[in-house]
C-alpha cells in the first residue's frame, strides 16, 4: 500500500493562511491580547506562520511562544530510556490572556492535554483555544480544537507526517505506513 | 589395613619415578611385597603423587565452629588432596599454651582424616609482649611458632623469640607486615586503588619488615620462614639474605601467583585478603622465583569467613580467602597445563618442598615410605562452585572457573580418607 | 542524539562524553523550570526516591530534596551515621528493605569507597552516587561542568586547576575524570603528601608549587581542606597550608590572569583555602555552582528514571 498525499505545498498554506484568518475574525476586539503558543516539534513552526499572517491582516503581530510538553506526558513510565527535553519559552505572561495552542496534528489528544497542564503552571489565562492543521480523528480524551485546517479519518496503523521548510526543507502532509523514532 | 592400587600412572619427584604400575600398601607404609587384598583401587586414568602438605591453613575453632571447624577443615583438606595441614594459632582464644597445643592434637585425632600440626603463638595472645612457653608446646606436637594474622611489631621481642628457639630445630614463621604503613588499606597501594580512592597496603609495608627479620636472623644466626610472600621487593631481599648465608625459607600462596590487582572486584570482596593481590609486576617476579626453584612451598593460606562478613562492602569485609579444595587444580590448569612449570616441579612446591623445611617425611612409593598419596584424574574438567565445597566457608576468588585436575582418592597413613563423591 | 541508556549513575568515569552532554543538556531545560512561577513538573510522579545519606551533608541532601520534589517525586530521607551502621543494620540490608518498599531511585552518599556500585549490583532500583569516599561524587562535578560550559560556552581546551587535598577529593577524581573527557587541560596541585604521583596516571601535570597552577590558568577551583589531616600527619599545621596554598588576593594579583575564574565545592573555609573576599569577589562562582546542582540532579533523575526497576518497555 503506498503513501497517500494529503497536502501538498500550497495546500499547508492555504490552509495556515485559512486558519490565521478564522483566529483573527473570532478575535477581533482582542487581537492586542493574543498569544500564540506552539507545542514542538512544528506546533512552533506555525505559531511563527500564523503570527505572520495575523499580521499581514491586522498590522498586530502576537507574541509567539513554544512549549516542550516532554516533562508533562502521561506515558513517561513505559516509554524507556529518556526523550531529551527541547526548551519551553513562553515570551510574556500569560495571565488573562487569550492563548492560542498550536499543534501540527490531533489524534489522541494526550499531547494537547499534556500542553494544558504546562500552560496552567504558567499562569493562568482568560480563555485557551486550540488550532491544529490536521485533526486525524481517534481520540482519546475529550479535547476539541476551535481551529482545523484539514479534517481526515486515519486508521490507527497509519502515521500522518507533517512536513515543514523551516525542519524538513519541505512542505507538505502524507499519511504512511506508521513509522517509529520519528519524533 | 591393606590396599593395592594397579595400573596408577606413579609421578613421585622424590624418588624420580614416573610410570604406570602398582603400589602396595599395608598398615600405613608403602611395601614393596605384594599381599593378597580385597582392597584393590582401580588406577587406570589416574595420577599418583605424594599427598600436599599445606604449612598455612587456618581453622576457626575455637571460637569460629560455624565458619570452619576441625571436621570441615579435614573434609576440605583431602578433597583437595593434602594429608596434611598446619593450623595457624590465631583462634578465640588463640593456641598460646601447651593446653591449647594438646586440644589441637586431640581434636585433630579424633576426627582422623587429615594430619594437623599446630603452629603455637610466639607470644601470648598474639600480643607480641610476652613469649608463650614455647618448648613445653614444642613438647606437645607445635611444629612451628608465628603470630600470623599479624607480625611481631617490636624487634627487640622477634629477636628473643629467635634467641628461645635455638637448639629446638622449631622455625619462628613470620607474617611479615608493619601496620603502621598498612594502616587502613584494603588492596594493594598504587595507581589502581588510587583511582578506586580506596586507602592502599603499600609492598613497602611487606619488605620493610622481612629485612628487619633477615637482619636480626643473621645477627642470631637463626634461621627464618616467611608467610605469603607477594612482592617483588621481599624477593630481591630474600636472595640478599641468602647471599648473606641467612638460612631463609618462604611460601607464596596460589592466589599470589594466579592474579593480580587488575583481578580485583571491588564489589567483591572474595578478592580481599591479606597480604593484598598485588600489581602485575610484583605477580611476574612471583612466577619467576617459582621457575628458577626459588620458592620454598606453595601454601594456601586458607582463611574461611561467614557469607555474612564477606558480604559487607569491600571495605568493610575481613581479610581472607579459603583454598585448600581449589590450590592443585587452579595452579595444574594455569601452569602446569601452559607450560609455566612443569608437573614435578608443582608436585615438588606443594608436598616434597614443604616437607623439607620442617623436617616431614612425605609420601614416597619405596618400602617403608609413610603412604600418604593422593590419586587425580588430570584430564577430568570441573567447574569451581559453592555447592562442590566442602568447607563451611564459600569465600573464593576462584568461583566460576573451569579447571582440570580432580583429586579421586586421598590416603592418609595407608587409609583411604576421601573418595570423589564424598 | 542518542537516548540516555545508563540505570545508575556510579560515576563520571562511566560516562561517555556524549552522555556527559545529554545530561547538561537536561540540565538547562530543568534550569528554565527552575525560573518559572510553578516550579514543579509531574514529570517523575509516582516514583519515590530514597536518599540513603551515611556521612552528615544539609547541602547535597537538600539539593537532591529539592530536585526530587521539583519533579515531583515522593521522597523518603534515611539518614544514619556510620556509627549506628556497624551497631546494626548493614548496607545491604538497609538496601534491601527499601526495595521491599519498592522504591524506584537511591541517592547514596557513604564514606566508604564505591558502595553504590556494591549496592547497584544488588538491588534493583536505580542508584545514583552523591559521594562515596574520596572516589567519585559525579553530581558535582557535572554542575561544575555545567557552570564551566556556561561561563566560557565549550570546556576543550579549557585551562583548569584544582589545588588542595587531592589524595582524599572525591571532586578532585570525578571533576578531573569528567574535564580529561571533555578535552579541557587539568593541573592538579597541593602539598606533596595529598598529592602521590599516581594522580600522573590520569593524564595531567601535578604540582606542589601554588604559582604553577595559578599562572595563565582559566579556572582555579578550589578543594577544602579538613582540620583533621594535621592530626594524622598529613600536614605539618593549617598555617603552613593557608602560608603555602591558599589562594588569597595577593597570590591572585601576583600570578593570575585578570579574567581568572575561582570555584569551590563549598563549603567554604574561609581564611584557610580561599580568603573571604575571594570567596565572595566578582571572579567567583560558587554560587552558580549551587543553583546547577540543583538542575542537574533533576536531570540525572530524569534521564534515569526511564531505565528504573518500575518502567523501562521499549
Amino acid at each position: 500500500m503506498g503513501n497517500k498525499k494529503l497536502l501538498d505545498r500550497d495546500g499547508v498554506r492555504e490552509l495556515i493562511g485559512s486558519l490565521a484568518s478564522d483566529i483573527v475574525n473570532r478575535n477581533r476586539k482582542n487581537i492586542k491580547n493574543i498569544c500564540i503558543i506552539g507545542i514542538r516539534n512544528r506546533g512552533d513552526i506555525l505559531a511563527e506562520r500564523l503570527a505572520k499572517y495575523i499580521y499581514k491582516e491586522t498590522g498586530i503581530k502576537p507574541p509567539v511562544g513554544a512549549i516542550d510538553i516532554t516533562l508533562y506526558r502521561d506515558d513517561l513510565t513505559t516509554i524507556g530510556p529518556r526523550p531529551l527535553i527541547g526548551p519551553s519559552e513562553i515570551p510574556c505572561s500569560i495571565d488573562n490572556r487569550i492563548v492560542i495552542l498550536v499543534d501540527d496534528v490531533l489524534y489522541t489528544g494526550r499531547t494537547v492535554r499534556a500542553a494544558l497542564d504546562e500552560l496552567v503552571d504558567f499562569g493562568r489565562p482568560l480563555r485557551i483555544e486550540l488550532a491544529v492543521l490536521v485533526d486525524r480523528g481517534g481520540r482519546e480524551l475529550p479535547i476539541c480544537p476551535d481551529y482545523v485546517g484539514i479534517k481526515e479519518d486515519v486508521d490507527k496503523s497509519l502515521n500522518v507526517a507533517v512536513y515543514l521548510e523551516e525542519l524538513d526543507g519541505e512542505e507538505g502532509v502524507i499519511v504512511k505506513k506508521e513509522e517509529y523514532g520519528k519524533v | 589395613m591393606k590396599i593395592l592400587i594397579k595400573n596408577v600412572r606413579i609421578f613421585d619427584p622424590a624418588s624420580g619415578i614416573d610410570e604406570e604400575g602398582d603400589v602396595f600398601i599395608k598398615n600405613g607404609i608403602v611395601s614393596k611385597k605384594k599381599e593378597e587384598t580385597r582392597n584393590i583401587i582401580e588406577g587406570k586414568g589416574l595420577y599418583l603423587f605424594p599427598a600436599f602438605i599445606d604449612i598455612h591453613t587456618h581453622i576457626r575453632e575455637p571460637g569460629g565452629e560455624d565458619v570452619e571447624n576441625f571436621e570441615s577443615a579435614s573434609k576440605a583438606a583431602v578433597a583437595g588432596g593434602y594429608s596434611t595441614i598446619f593450623m595457624m594459632p590465631n583462634t578465640e582464644p588463640p593456641i598460646d599454651n601447651d593446653g591449647m597445643v594438646r586440644f589441637v592434637v586431640k581434636r585433630a585425632r579424633d576426627v582422623g582424616l587429615v594430619k594437623i600440626y599446630p603452629v603455637g603463638a610466639a607470644t601470648i595472645g598474639r600480643r607480641g609482649e610476652r613469649l608463650t612457653d614455647m618448648r613445653a608446646m614444642i613438647q606437645c606436637g607445635c611444629i612451628g611458632f608465628s603470630d600470623d594474622g599479624s607480625p611481631v611489631k617490636n624487634p627487640r621481642i622477634l629477636r628473643r623469640i629467635l634467641e628461645y628457639l635455638k637448639g629446638t630445630g622449631i622455625k619462628f614463621i613470620e607474617h611479615p607486615e608493619d601496620p603502621e604503613l598498612s594502616s587502613d588499606g584494603s588492596m594493594n597501594e598504587g595507581s589502581l586503588s588510587n583511582k578506586l580512592g580506596v586507602p592502599g597496603i603499600p609492598w613497602v609495608s611487606e619488605a620493610s619488615v622481612v629485612i628487619r627479620d633477615i637482619l636480626i636472623a643473621e645477627y642470631l644466626s637463626s634461621p627464618i620462614h616467611f608467610a605469603h610472600i607477594s612482592t617483588e621487593a621481599s624477593l630481591d631481599l630474600i636472595q640478599f639474605g641468602r647471599k648473606r648465608g641467612v638460612k631463609i625459607t618462604f611460601e607464596v600462596t596460589p592466589h599470589h601467583l594466579l592474579l593480580d590487582e587488575d583481578n580485583v572486584k571491588i564489589t567483591d570482596s572474595n578478592f580481599k585478603m591479606n597480604p593484598p593481590l598485588r600489581s602485575k609486576r610484583d605477580r611476574k617476579a612471583l612466577i619467576k622465583a617459582l621457575k628458577k626453584g626459588f620458592v620454598n612451598a606453595i601454601a594456601t593460606d586458607h582463611a574461611p569467613h561467614p557469607l555474612y562478613k564477606k558480604e559487607l562492602e569491600f571495605s568493610l569485609a575481613p581479610f581472607g580467602v579459603i583454598g585448600l579444595e581449589t590450590a592443585f587444580s587452579t595452579l595444574y590448569t594455569e601452569f602446569v597445563r601452559k607450560g609455566v612449570i612443569g608437573l614435578n616441579e608443582l608436585i615438588e612446591y606443594m608436598s616434597v618442598k614443604p616437607a623439607g623445611i620442617f623436617d616431614l617425611k612425605t609420601g614416597m612409593v619405596r618400602d617403608g615410605a609413610p603412604a600418604d598419596f593422593v590419586l587425580i584424574d588430570l584430564k577430568k574438567k570441573w567447574k569451581i562452585t559453592e555447592d562442590r565445597f566442602h568447607s563451611l566457608s564459600r569465600n573464593s576468588p576462584f568461583l566460576g572457573w573451569d579447571v582440570y585436575g580432580r583429586v579421586v582418592y586421598t590416603i592418609v597413613e595407608g587409609k583411604v580418607v576421601y573418595k570423589e563423591g564424598d | 542524539m542518542e537516548r540516555f541508556k545508563q540505570k545508575h549513575l556510579l560515576g563520571i568515569e562511566e560516562l561517555s562524553r556524549d552522555e556527559i552532554d545529554s545530561i547538561l543538556d537536561t540540565a538547562i531545560i530543568m534550569k528554565s523550570v527552575l525560573e518559572r512561577r510553578i516550579k514543579k513538573v509531574p514529570t517523575l510522579r509516582g516514583i519515590t526516591v530514597a536518599n540513603l545519606f551515611f556521612e552528615p551533608s544539609t547541602r547535597t541532601l537538600n539539593s537532591f530534596l529539592i530536585a526530587e520534589r521539583r519533579l515531583s517525586a515522593d521522597t523518603i530521607n534515611v539518614s544514619k551515621s556510620f556509627s549506628s551502621v556497624l551497631k546494626g543494620e548493614t548496607l545491604l540490608d538497609t538496601a534491601r528493605n527499601l526495595e521491599a518498599m519498592r522504591v524506584d531511585m537511591v541517592v547514596i552518599r557513604h564514606s566508604v569507597p564505591c558502595s553504590p556500585h556494591y549496592l547497584a549490583e544488588r538491588i534493583s532500583a536505580s542508584v545514583i552516587n552523591a559521594g562515596d569516599g574520596a572516589h567519585e561524587h559525579p553530581t558535582q562535578a557535572l554542575l561544575d561542568m555545567l557552570t564551566l560550559r556556561e561561563k566560557f560556552g565549550n570546556i576543550e581546551g579549557l585551562k583548569v586547576s584544582i589545588i588542595g587535598d587531592i589524595l582524599h577529593s572525591r571532586v578532585a577524581r570525578s571533576l578531573t575524570i569528567g574535564l580529561l573527557k571533555k578535552g579541557a587541560d587539568v593541573i592538579l596541585c597541593g602539598p606533596p603528601t595529598f598529592l602521590p604521583e599516581w594522580f600522573e596516571d590520569y593524564g595531567v601535570k601535578i604540582t606542589y608549587n601554588l604559582k604553577d597552577a595559578i599562572v595563565d590558568r582559566d579556572v582555579i577551583y578550589v578543594l577544602r581542606i579538613q582540620r583533621e589531616r594535621q592530626d594524622t600527619a598529613f600536614l605539618p599545621s593549617l598555617r603552613e597550608y593557608i602560608r603555602y596554598y591558599s589562594v588569597n588576593r595577593d597570590v591572585l594579583n601576583r600570578y593570575a590572569r585578570k579574567d581568572v575564574i575561582i570555584m569551590h565545592p563549598g563549603p567554604v573555609n574561609r581564611g584557610v583555602e580561599l580568603a573571604p573576599d575571594v570567596a565572595d569577589g566578582p571572579w567567583s562562582l560558587i554560587l552558580h555552582q549551587v543553583t546547577n546542582g540543583i538542575a542537574v540532579r533533576m536531570a540525572i533523575l530524569y534521564l534515569l528514571s526511564g531505565i528504573g526497576s518500575s518502567g523501562g518497555v521499549e
